[in-house]
């Protein structure tokens, strides 16, 4: 059965070319998607991204189980409205799913992926046992993603088309930080996003997101389909589930390591044991990483392309794989995330049959719309 | 770019009649002196999405009727090209290289790949007519 967000028509009004998506039918893009992707560098893009699974928490021991259920600690949100990052592990250390965590009034509210939607409900469940806590899916609620250097502006100037209190809730806008929300009514409004660039997530209920939708087109905000989303991504060198990391794959493995907050050291979250296990492999030089790579002539890298690497002796150590790969629309030539042994120095990817050097850098490739690697 | 609206006009009136097709969505045009230009298909563009590379034949080159001649990179994957006729490649689209959006907006103009002196014209008797075309598509 196909899943429609309330933006189906909205999206077939502003020309989408709509594909399954994990069961829902999505946008993957409104004509041009590297058009697409370089509005929201440059300007203002809206995506709808209400195919994300939304769940809140909440009871008194909502903060405990939080604490036992993700590898990031939530008692670092010490104030109502911040977002965190993390991994929610198995018992062997490997992704179950990454999301994002926001503290709100009520609670917590998590964001995780829809592909995992079922895994991630029942393993929520799972580990609820012993804890006074409620874990409720919220289908009702629609998600809009407004990004791009004026998005914060022209989500301003349509509060009052919206119905909403424009001036208060638009200085309560302005004055968020990063990776920081605030409820304003039954919407609750965060800067938070996965395109490197500034912009806000409203998560409201869905039946009001056609007019939100509308109304930032006409203030001159362009719809944006997954197909950029991925790049954008991709550019801003976040990860994706299911292609940078799953379940077979430690946090380690693939630029996690700042989501997992290892002190307290007497908090037991899931998969700690393991994790512990796989940092002294990665030491020993025996667990793979996630590294950047980019490649400067023509081409482009792909996911599932293998790749030869070698140490800083030039001696062969093992091959890689590329996770996740694409054509960059900003820097104008092809990057990737790629898993490669852990001292890999130098590697050639295997590009259609032939050997072609490509540059290991740091997975960070635009911010702000700019270059950020060396 | 406009290419809703193109999406929107997959029909026999747009497909251009002076060309012949092959069922991998290649085109071919007979110019003059057994000379034939070939492209893709405005179908095919349109499946690719946005396209960022363009590699082509080298000029001088003989190749067979079904040989992979060229290969299309979009955001979205790469893809080969192969040519639906015979002969020696005697012009490429060198414009290509720096632009090869021209094969998402003029994919039967601008956006051509090589020009090719034939070697047996009877193999464009092989090749589908647009109407033939259009139905090719609309099955897939």
């Amino acid at each position: 059965m196909t899943n429609r967000t309330s933006l189906y028509q909205n999206h077939l009004d502003a020309g989408a070319k709509m594909v399954d998506f994990s069961g829902w039918e999505m946008p993957i893009n409104y004509g041009s998607q590297i058009e697409e992707h370089t509005q929201v560098r440059t300007a203002a893009g809206v995506f709808d991204v209400s195919h994300m699974t939304v769940v809140d928490v909440s009871g008194v021991d909502a903060e405990a189980y939080l604490q036992r259920l993700l590898a990031n600690d939530v008692a670092r949100l010490d104030e109502i409205g911040r977002a965190l990052y993390s991994g929610m592990l198995n018992d062997d250390g490997g992704v179950i799913d990454d999301l994002i965590v926001y503290r709100m009034t009520f609670g917590y509210r998590l964001v995780v992926n829809c592909a995992t939607r079922v895994k991630d409900l029942r393993w929520m469940a799972l580990q609820t046992t012993g804890y006074a806590v409620s874990v409720e899916e919220r289908p009702g609620l629609g998600i809009l993603a407004i990004h791009g250097p004026e998005s914060i502006e022209r989500v301003c100037a349509i509060l009052s088309d919206c119905g909403r209190e424009s001036e208060s809730e638009a200085a309560a806008i302005r004055a968020l930080g990063n990776f920081r929300g605030v409820e304003l009514g039954d919407w609750f409004v965060a800067r938070t996003g996965y395109t490197g660039e500034k912009g806000l997530e409203v998560i409201l209920p869905a039946e009001q997101s056609p007019q939100l939708w509308e109304a930032l087109l006409s203030g001159g905000v362009k719809p944006i389909g997954l197909g950029a989303r991925d790049t954008l991504r991709l550019e801003a060198g976040m990860n994706l589930y299911g292609h940078d990391m799953d379940e077979t794959v430690s946090p380690l493995s693939a630029n996690m390591g700042f989501s997992i907050a290892w002190e307290p050291s007497k908090r037991d979250f899931v998969g700690r044991a393991a994790l512990i296990a796989q940092r002294a492999e990665l030491e020993a030089g025996r667990l793979p990483i996630l590294t950047g790579i980019v490649l400067e002539e023509r081409g482009v890298l792909r996911e599932g392309q293998t790749l030869t690497c070698r140490d800083a002796d030039g001696n062969e150590i093992g091959q890689g794989v590329v996770t996740s790969g694409t054509f960059s629309p900003t820097l104008k030539h092809s990057i990737a995330l790629a898993r490669v042994p852990t001292f890999t120095a130098s590697c050639d990817v295997d590009l259609r049959g032939k050997a072609t050097a490509v540059r290991m850098v740091k997975p960070n490739f635009v911010r702000f719309g700019k270059k950020v690697f060396e | 770019m406009p290419q809703r609206a193109k999406r929107e006009e997959h029909n026999v009136s747009t497909i251009p009649d002076n060309c012949k097709f092959a069922t991998s969505h290649e085109w071919v045009r007979i110019d003059e002196d057994g000379i034939a230009t070939v492209g893709i298909s405005d179908h095919a563009q349109d499946a690719l999405g946005d396209i960022v590379f363009v590699d082509l034949p080298e000029v001088g080159a003989t190749i067979h009727a079904k040989d992979e001649v060229a290969v299309v990179e979009s955001v979205k994957a790469a893809s080969d090209v192969y040519s639906p006729v015979s002969g020696e490649i005697v012009e490429i689209n060198e414009e290509l290289l720096d632009a090869p959006e021209t094969v998402n907006s003029v994919p039967y103009d601008g956006g051509w790949f090589f020009k090719i002196r034939l070697e047996d014209t009877a193999e464009l008797d092989e090749l589908l007519d647009a109407e033939a075309y259009a139905e090719h598509c609309e099955g897939e």
